[in-house]
């Protein structure tokens, strides 16, 4: 890819994070775009619009883009880092209060009622396998509690993004989420889990610094890289490893000895078994001399977060995977150092690195459009966003998530997703296809009551007859004379009802809001509305952002 | 049909013949020699599965009727088909009237009927229970591969085989996950299409460096396709000309793709709009008409090319209906269901116990077939796999010679 060449940018830069700075003053709500928009050069087009936001947010509808599109391009990435809100606006699930003395009653419970169920079950399988049918009709009832927060859990992240006003501070949460990286496999307390993601929330746009040394006192990562098993005399270097490795400075700038040093100045950082809180026990602190990073002394925690947090590498680990984030899979070095230095100078806060970072013009090169691939969860829920569907059940969504490699709050390993062309082989591919394709079929056939938009009602059509069937069941499909896939979206023809976000569209703004690059199979003259987005959504390009 | 006849006639002679079909009936060495051919260890890759889906969930008490049982015409009421009109498989059940074309692998005793297919704890949800069933899942447990994807993982492939299973459907989840290589049917056209444009196109890869890596995967999705495609060009039509309505015509490319002898272990068809919750009789006498002639027709074809015992067609759906009729004329969502089993090594008969119509489980039928056992009989008795598909002790439906 061609570096574009900073110089001549260079006085335009300047210009524009002056512009920037002045509407961060101004509070982003009141400004009115006009007032920064040198009248000629002012407006981005649809298509720099639509690259915004899909880089910063899920799948755009294409109001979202006509309401950014007339805007100052500064105006416009002020926007997408102003809104930030730490509270999400899903209803947090029941259960986040309980302590960890409760899971365990809940979870010992659920293991003593499973082994006495056993037995009988056992018996009767092996006696009179045919009359299964008789058990009782609550499944739910049997599930693992530990299991069931779980799933609660990944919907209500689902629910979240599914919802939200602010796209971007979920991509930060879930940037964060795949930096500090903790996984329900492995910390098996749910609410500390759910804490986490709020600590994310919390600091989605805000200081780095600060959020490190918050991720280091945090339950659930005390527990996901066993911090809480760290004690004098017995050091685990699980965080102090991945800490350096991962969190912060990347191989190759520390040594062996720098991991243990850091490891004995950690020990002491644990839970409290009753609230499941942080708590220092400092009988478990080793309180001896540590030499880290060359220097010398009785260090704690804090004081290693200190010392790392002092160090230039840091800065440019944290902007080399935001560019890899979002902006492309080859960080420019030039680029990287100096938008390091404005994160530095900032003292870590992330606005005015990622507001550099999208002023680049390597983020803003057209060439750059559509250069990185849909992360499954960007897939998914930009899909459902984007056709406005209405999703009752999140459970789908996340089998859907886990059959092509990404459900929330369960990464591979310590080092997240791997990401970039890897979401993409001949499997996923074919899965991600399939999931498209599903997509497509329930879009005319989704049950009734959601914000779907009905076509003009004729006497008898089936959207009349549906109503009249029995409401407590999903109807997915009624006696006529096509099957339901000959009412999928790309052959219902006119009487595709296509839900708000869609509708009343024609086929180029449809594809401008879809595809970031021209489709592989052009559309067609006279194809319906809906034909033109099943046919978008399956093109190759609707993979990338 | 000679052979059948014979069978028929001499079964206790059948040990002549060698067949493996004949053979597992008995006790002999030769029959152990057989069953330990089709224990896990020997996959049988040239096997085929033609998976029929009848999406919405087909009514099963409508399509294997236990018209003898006086509760029957009781519960159903108006949708109740009468009697005599009954195509009678034995003094007890009998076929929909509207299925009459399978009467003749009825008579072969190469249709086997297999009642009361269903699961514990039933969900009556469509997505989630065709799920369930794609996936070989408990009620309770959500897994995201498919059965025969399941079936196969970790066997390793014979060379010279770039697909794995074709779906004439737009779900391909049954045969998706794994390393098993499923290609989409409905989309081959398209990709085929797309494969020539490219190589028309600048034979260079897009300069958008994440593009260029979808199309490079979906390139290698194609040359399979293509290759699918290339082999079917120089088949031979079927024998039969099938009948024109959507699922012939699916089944007709099955029956292409087996007598190019595209080297799959699956093909899935469907059969849609069985969701017969308002004015049901018609709807379903259509459909049920399109399935029997459908497969007489696939039957038929496969004999003619000597296929037929290489294929074994399983129909499943995600559960039945409710017993009793709503008022609209038509069915709420149920349980269990009968299924079918065709195939020249297919063990013609009832298999399995007619749910009771006095037994109902909130007005539902008991299943008395879990469909893994089914699942786990096919992967053993069929594909000679292993998978059980979280059964301990799985009861094999002896449908399968």
């Amino acid at each position: 890819m061609s570096v574009p060449r900073a110089a001549p940018a260079l006085d335009r830069r300047t210009l524009l994070s002056g512009i920037a700075r002045a509407v961060a003053l101004a509070g982003v709500g009141a400004v009115a775009p006009s007032v920064f928009t040198p009248a000629s050069a002012a407006a981005m087009g649809a298509d720099e619009a639509r690259h915004l936001l899909s880089r910063t947010g899920f799948g755009p509808t294409p109001a979202d883009i006509a309401e950014l599109q007339g805007l100052d391009y500064t105006a416009a990435v002020e926007r997408v880092l102003g809104k930030w809100r730490a509270e999400p606006l899903t209803a947090a699930p029941s259960w986040i209060n309980l302590t960890p003395p409760q899971a365990r009653e809940q979870a010992e419970r659920f293991r003593e009622e499973r082994a006495e169920r056993a037995k009988p079950k056992a018996a009767q399988e092996q006696a009179a396998p045919p009359s299964a049918g008789n058990a009782p009709a609550k499944p739910l009832a049997n599930a693992n509690p530990t299991q069931e927060r779980a799933r609660e859990l990944r919907n209500w992240w689902v629910e979240e993004m599914l919802v939200t006003d602010q796209p971007f501070v979920e991509r930060m949460t879930l940037f964060w989420h795949n930096h500090f990286t903790s996984s329900l496999q492995k910390v098996n307390f749910t609410p500390a889990i759910y804490r986490q993601n709020l600590l994310f929330r919390r600091h989605a746009l805000g200081n780095f610094a600060t959020l490190l040394r918050a991720v280091a006192k945090d339950p659930a990562m005390l527990l996901y890289l066993d911090g809480a098993q760290n004690k004098a005399g017995q050091p685990n270097e699980n965080f102090a490893r991945e800490l350096v490795e991962l969190f912060t400075l990347g191989e190759g700038h520390y040594s062996e000895a720098d991991i243990k040093a850091a490891a004995r100045a950690f020990t002491g950082w644990g839970i409290d078994r009753e609230t499941g809180a942080f708590r220092a026990y400092p009988a478990l602190h080793d309180k001896g001399e540590k030499t880290f990073f060359g220097r010398t002394g009785n260090f704690t925690g804090d004081d290693i977060l200190s010392m790392i947090l002092e160090k230039p590498g840091v800065s440019e680990w944290i902007t080399g995977k935001l560019w890899r984030e979002f902006v492309s899979l080859k960080p420019d070095d030039g680029e990287i150092k100096r938008l390091a230095a404005i994160f530095r100078e900032a003292r870590y806060e992330m606005k005015p690195l990622l507001r550099a970072l999208f002023l680049t013009p390597a983020f803003r090169d057209p060439a750059n459009r559509g250069a990185l691939i849909k992360s499954p969860i960007e897939l998914v829920v930009g899909t459902v966003r984007l056709l406005g569907l209405p999703v009752p059940e999140k459970t789908r969504l996340v089998r859907a998530l886990q059959a092509i490699g990404q459900v929330p709050f369960d990464p591979p390993n310590v080092k997240g997703w791997p990401g970039g062309e890897a979401w993409i082989t001949t499997n996923t591919l074919l899965m991600r296809q399939q999931i498209l394709r599903r997509i497509v079929e329930a879009t005319t056939v989704a049950p009734m009551g959601g914000p779907m938009q009905m076509a003009p009602a004729k006497p008898g059509r089936r959207a009349d007859r549906r109503e009249q069937m029995d409401g407590r069941e999903e109807v997915m499909m009624e006696p006529e004379r096509t099957p339901v896939e000959g009412r999928s979206l790309r052959s219902a023809g006119n009487s595709a009802r296509l839900g708000p976000t869609l509708a009343a569209l024609d086929g180029a703004t449809l594809q401008r809001a879809l595809l970031p690059v021209p489709p592989q199979m052009p559309l067609e003259e006279g194809m319906t509305a809906g034909e033109v987005v099943a046919r978008l959504l399956l093109d190759p390009g609707y993979q990338l952002k | 049909m000679l052979r059948r006849d014979f069978l028929q006639v001499s079964a206790g002679l059948s040990v002549a013949l060698a067949t493996p079909r004949a053979l597992a009936q008995t006790g002999t060495p030769a029959a152990k020699a057989a069953q330990r051919a089709a224990e896990p260890g020997a996959p049988r890759w040239d096997r085929i599965l033609v998976l029929v889906e009848l999406k919405g969930a087909n009514d099963g008490l409508n399509t294997v009727i236990p018209f003898a049982d006086p509760l029957y015409a009781k519960l159903r009421g108006p949708l109740a088909i009468p009697h005599d009109r009954v195509v009678h498989l034995d003094q007890r059940v009998g076929l929909h009237p509207a299925l009459k074309g399978m009467l003749e692998a009825w008579q072969a005793r190469d249709l086997a009927v297999v009642q009361g297919v269903g699961y514990p704890y039933p969900n009556r949800s469509h997505f989630r229970s065709i799920e369930i069933w794609d996936t070989a899942s408990a009620s309770s447990q959500t897994l995201s591969e498919g059965w025969i994807a399941q079936a196969f993982g970790g066997a390793s492939r014979p060379a010279g085989r770039n697909i794995d299973a074709v779906v004439v459907d737009t779900n391909a989840l049954p045969a998706t996950g794994g390393d098993l290589r499923t290609i989409v049917m409905q989309d081959a056209e398209s990709f085929i299409q797309q494969a020539r444009a490219m190589r028309d196109g600048n034979a260079a890869a897009p300069s958008n460096p994440a593009l260029a890596h979808v199309m490079k995967v979906r390139s290698e999705i194609h040359t399979a396709s293509l290759g699918l495609a290339e082999r079917m060009r120089g088949a031979p039509a079927p024998a039969h000309a099938f009948p024109t309505d959507p699922f012939s015509h699916q089944l007709a490319l099955a029956t292409r793709i087996l007598l190019a002898k595209v080297p799959v272990v699956a093909i899935k068809v469907a059969l849609g709009g069985f969701d017969t919750h308002a004015r049901q009789l018609e709807t379903h006498e259509r459909l049920l008409g399109q399935l029997g002639e459908g497969l007489a027709m696939f039957r038929r074809n496969l004999i003619a090319a000597g296929l037929w015992k290489d294929v074994l067609v399983m129909t499943y759906s995600e559960f039945g209906r409710r017993v009793k009729p709503n008022a609209s004329a038509g069915t709420d969502h149920g349980t269990a269901a009968p299924h079918f089993m065709m195939g020249g090594l297919v063990k013609g008969g009832l298999h399995g116990v007619y749910p009771s119509l006095a037994d109902l489980q909130d007005g539902d039928l008991k299943h008395s077939v879990d469909f893994r056992d089914l699942y786990a009989t096919v992967t053993r008795r069929w594909w000679g796999l292993g998978d059980t598909f979280g059964r301990r002790n799985p009861t094999m439906v002896d449908v399968i010679a």
